[in-house]
């Protein structure tokens, strides 16, 4: 036995989880202090979700019309008839109350995307990548952000509700020194006056307890300020008292409550919302898994749009996921880990009705190591490209910092 | 600066505690872990029997109810009532077990290495099989060799439902021909990913794939739950991982593949990989590097001994800096609290299931870590500052401020709580904080909300 079969120096997760993420939230900004330039970031939108777990783009953008699929999968044809989109392909029956949508052209897909990660199929170390934003096919540590954040950096004339985490998820995708806000729709806090005095003065050498607890105070008070404010169109979904501890204990139609706080805050100061979805890993038994996953993204999705109003039409919503799954389903009714994938778009300011990308088929010869379904284009172009278009920021700057080693090509047209 | 007594208990323990003392040192700390196993036995987790013979009765009741069979749909509310007297029972006693236990440090290598081999009960209906995970697999392995505790891991039926491995079977094996089952990889690249190797060690799809063929037969008898080497599974041919070769015929291949495992656990990418964790789980986000190579080392020297490891933890300066570098998970978090308040014996028991709703469950969701719900197998993250974010913050205060009055008949005064509490560990501005509170509630909510509470 030799080591020079593993020749890793030491865990490289582990030390882009631990020694990376000093700076939080807006720690690094005075307290509290709401800061408007005379530049706005404008009026447009962007909802990031994140789609953690490993999202399987075959299954949910079927492309039935490449004569190879079929045979990769018994499980797609077992799930259900798909819905005729476009060209060679369809969509995963469980995306049908999307379907309006996409007849008005506010739903998109992207297809054969991936990150730059290529090869280890870690989900861990995929998701870090993909909110990075970096350019390598392994974790890069010299980069301690996420791409929402190096977006924002950029971005004049932010306040501190520019952007905003909804949840308690860790979003890695907005970590770093530009200021943003983080809360969860059913989050309290209730102190008396004194409370409050006392708690300030006891975190004020502490900056990670003081500005998270300013934060949250502040918060708090804005919404008991302004409940109706909060309140969205989804008759208060966030004054559930308890968190949700179980996924899928909301029915089919409900409102979800994430996506409805997230709306609340856009339809006021906030202009970049994102939180994640998680559970895509579909291993086994992935009917059910895209059942349950599916209808959390189309809830999502609905809610948005429903609760934004005409605010809707100056939205774009994309959903990346870390990696995408083999071809071949395996021996379970499942998928493994795999390498190009499909992303989504929603939203009033996108140009839906489309299938992007372009497809490599699904000869063996023509997979990813005769395995994966080879990814056509970097998923971090899209993402630029939405930037691009919607806050004028420069091709040079998304391709160098907020996306390093980006080659964002030519505009696919995504947004109206 | 703080004795190395207090750094014992808020570090290494459960925190400190009014009715039992703090370990003086690392020479104590260990002595405590050599001790027989006293908090498992005041404080059992579920029976695993039961777990399943409830588990069976749902599925049962379910088809009878499908059946319009008279009565079932009552026999199956009852079950379920049952399934949740257990399960809050479970996590009563775990709670217990670092609120009134002698050693913090078995309470927290628990949770430490049931959060390395994360699993989750994705079954509603056994949904307590984490606990018992945590009973029969890790709880009595912790303090020998890492390779027994991975063996006993990757062998455990909780394990094996929670990674798919159950139904992967041979493509070409007997039961992979006549029922056209195949392979699952996911229990074959976690252990390599997460339990043993680490990400970054230099194994390949091929590795990953030779694994998954090899971890073939390790699956359950659906009847009691136990597990079961069935070689009806597994594929009829010879594995090579990272460059040795595993053959035989399948009915030896469980002893090949407990050949593989003991050959994983002795790598020195393993060694690194599990020396590291154990460092940024109990010192620091970032440890001492001397402190993580004195830990390699260790385990190398004595062949994966976890006590060998532990001991060249706490024999390391660097342990005993003064405390503040890391934040208290929620649950740890939720457990110091209760052990510093020390509520009489029979209240937390006593707990109705709305109150542990209240208490304990909808405040651990709050704080970001609901219970034995973690996102993925790689279980919950140690950066300190994720777990601070602002509703995750406000999650610990509300449970200060109004949680212990709830539990306790008479609050103490804030002024001698904050001594209880954080001893020598105190700052003058939570000392300060508890003088001027304007009542205990307040006082001794301030107290558990202090950054000094919160980390460790």
């Amino acid at each position: 036995m030799t080591d020079s079969v593993l020749s890793a120096p030491l865990s490289r997760r582990l030390f882009l989880k631990t020694g990376a993420l000093v700076g939080c939230s807006i720690a690094a900004q005075p307290l509290m202090t709401t800061v408007t330039f005379a530049a706005a970031p404008g009026e447009n939108r962007l909802v990031v979700l994140i789609l953690r777990g490993a999202m399987d783009g075959l299954d949910v953008v079927r492309p039935v019309g490449d004569p190879a699929f079929a045979g990769y999968r018994n499980l797609t044809l077992q799930a259900g008839a798909a819905l005729p989109l476009t060209g060679i392909y369809a969509a995963h029956p469980d995306l049908a109350p999307l379907m309006p949508l996409w007849a008005k052209g506010e739903l998109a897909f992207a297809h054969a995307v991936s990150t730059p990660y290529r090869d280890k199929r870690s989900h861990f170390d995929g998701q870090d990548i993909l909110e990075a934003g970096t350019g390598r096919d392994v974790p890069d540590l010299t980069v301690k952000d996420g791409w929402l954040n190096r977006m924002l950096q950029a971005m004049p004339g932010l306040s501190s509700e520019t952007a905003f985490a909804v949840g308690r998820d860790e979003m890695k995708v907005i970590l770093g020194r530009a200021p943003y806000a983080s809360w969860a729709p059913d989050a309290r806090l209730q102190l008396s006056s004194q409370g409050r005095r006392l708690l300030a003065r006891m975190y004020q050498d502490d900056p990670m307890f003081r500005s998270s607890a300013a934060e949250a105070i502040a918060l708090t008070d804005q919404m008991a300020a302004a409940p109706a404010a909060m309140g969205g169109g989804s008759d208060g979904m966030m004054m559930a008292a308890a968190p949700a501890t179980a996924p899928g204990a909301a029915t089919d139609t409900a409102p979800d409550p994430l996506a409805a706080f997230a709306a609340s805050r856009l339809k006021g100061d906030t202009r970049i919302a994102t939180f994640s979805i998680s559970g895509w890993d579909s291993h086994a038994a992935q009917a059910g898994v895209l059942k349950r996953e599916l209808g959390a993204l189309c809830r999502t999705i609905l809610t948005l749009k429903d609760d934004l109003g005409p605010v809707w039409g100056k939205t774009t919503v994309i959903a990346m996921t870390e990696f995408g799954r083999t071809a071949k389903e395996n021996g379970t009714g499942g998928t493994d880990h795999g390498t190009g994938g499909a992303m989504l778009m929603a939203g009033g300011a996108i140009r839906g009705g489309k299938v992007y990308g372009r497809w490599p088929g699904l000869d063996e010869a023509a997979l990813y190591e005769r395995r994966d379904l080879m990814p056509t284009a970097d998923v971090r172009a899209y993402a630029a490209w939405a930037m691009r278009g919607m806050y004028g920021l420069d091709k040079g700057l998304l391709e160098k910092t907020v996306f390093p080693g980006l080659d964002m090509g030519t505009d696919p047209g995504i947004l109206a | 600066m703080p004795s190395n007594a207090t750094i014992a208990a808020i570090r290494f323990g459960c925190g400190l505690s009014p009715q039992a003392p703090a370990p003086a040192d690392a020479a104590a700390i260990l002595a405590g872990l050599a001790d027989p196993d006293q908090a498992l036995a005041d404080f059992p987790g579920p029976d695993p029997q039961q777990v399943w013979a409830l588990g069976h009765q749902v599925t049962e009741h379910n088809r009878d109810a499908r059946a319009s069979v008279p009565g079932a749909a009552e026999a199956l509310k009852e079950t379920r009532r049952q399934i949740n007297v257990m399960n809050d029972a479970a996590l009563l006693n775990f709670v217990q077990r670092g609120v009134y236990g002698a050693s913090g440090f078995r309470e927290r290598l628990q949770d430490f290495w049931t959060n390395h081999f994360t699993v989750v009960g994705k079954l509603a209906r056994v949904k307590a099989i984490p606990s018992v995970f945590a009973d029969q697999a890790i709880r009595p392995h912790m303090t020998g060799r890492f390779t027994d505790l991975l063996t006993a891991v990757v062998t455990h039926p909780a394990m094996l439902i929670y990674l798919d491995q159950i139904t992967s079977s041979g493509p070409q094996s007997r039961a992979g021909e006549r029922q056209k089952r195949g392979l699952n990889e996911n229990l074959a690249r976690e252990v390599l990913e997460l339990h043993t190797l680490g990400v970054g060690a230099g194994y390949s799809q091929t590795d990953v794939r030779q694994f998954a063929y090899l971890l073939t037969g390790l699956t359950l008898d659906n009847k009691d739950g136990q597990f079961r080497f069935n070689p009806n599974m597994v594929e009829p041919s010879a594995e090579t991982l990272l460059g040795k070769t595993y053959g035989g015929p399948p009915k030896d291949k469980l002893a090949q593949i407990n050949r593989a495992l003991d050959d994983i656990a002795l790598r020195p990418e393993t060694a690194q990989h599990i020396a590291t964790k154990i460092a940024v789980h109990f010192v620091a986000d970032t440890p001492d590097p001397g402190l993580v190579q004195a830990m390699t080392a260790a385990y190398r020297r004595s062949g994966g001994d976890l006590t060998a490891v532990y001991s060249a933890m706490l024999d390391h300066p660097a342990a005993w800096a003064p405390p503040g570098a890391k934040v208290r998970m929620p649950f740890d978090y939720i457990v110091a609290a209760l052990r510093a308040l020390a509520p009489p014996r029979n209240t937390l028991a006593a707990l109705r299931p709305q109150q542990i709703q209240r208490f304990v469950l909808t405040p651990l969701a709050g704080m970001g870590q609901p219970f034995q719900q973690a996102p993925g197998p790689n279980g919950w993250h140690e950066d300190s500052a994720g777990w601070v974010t602002p509703p995750l913050l406000a999650a610990r205060i509300q449970w200060a401020m109004a949680v212990p009055q709830q539990l306790l008949p008479d609050l103490p005064d804030p002024r001698e709580f904050v001594q209880v509490a954080l001893a020598d560990a105190a700052s003058q501005t939570v000392i300060d904080a508890a003088r001027q509170a304007e009542n205990r509630r307040e006082g001794v909510g301030l107290v558990l909300a202090s950054n000094d509470f919160n980390r460790r």
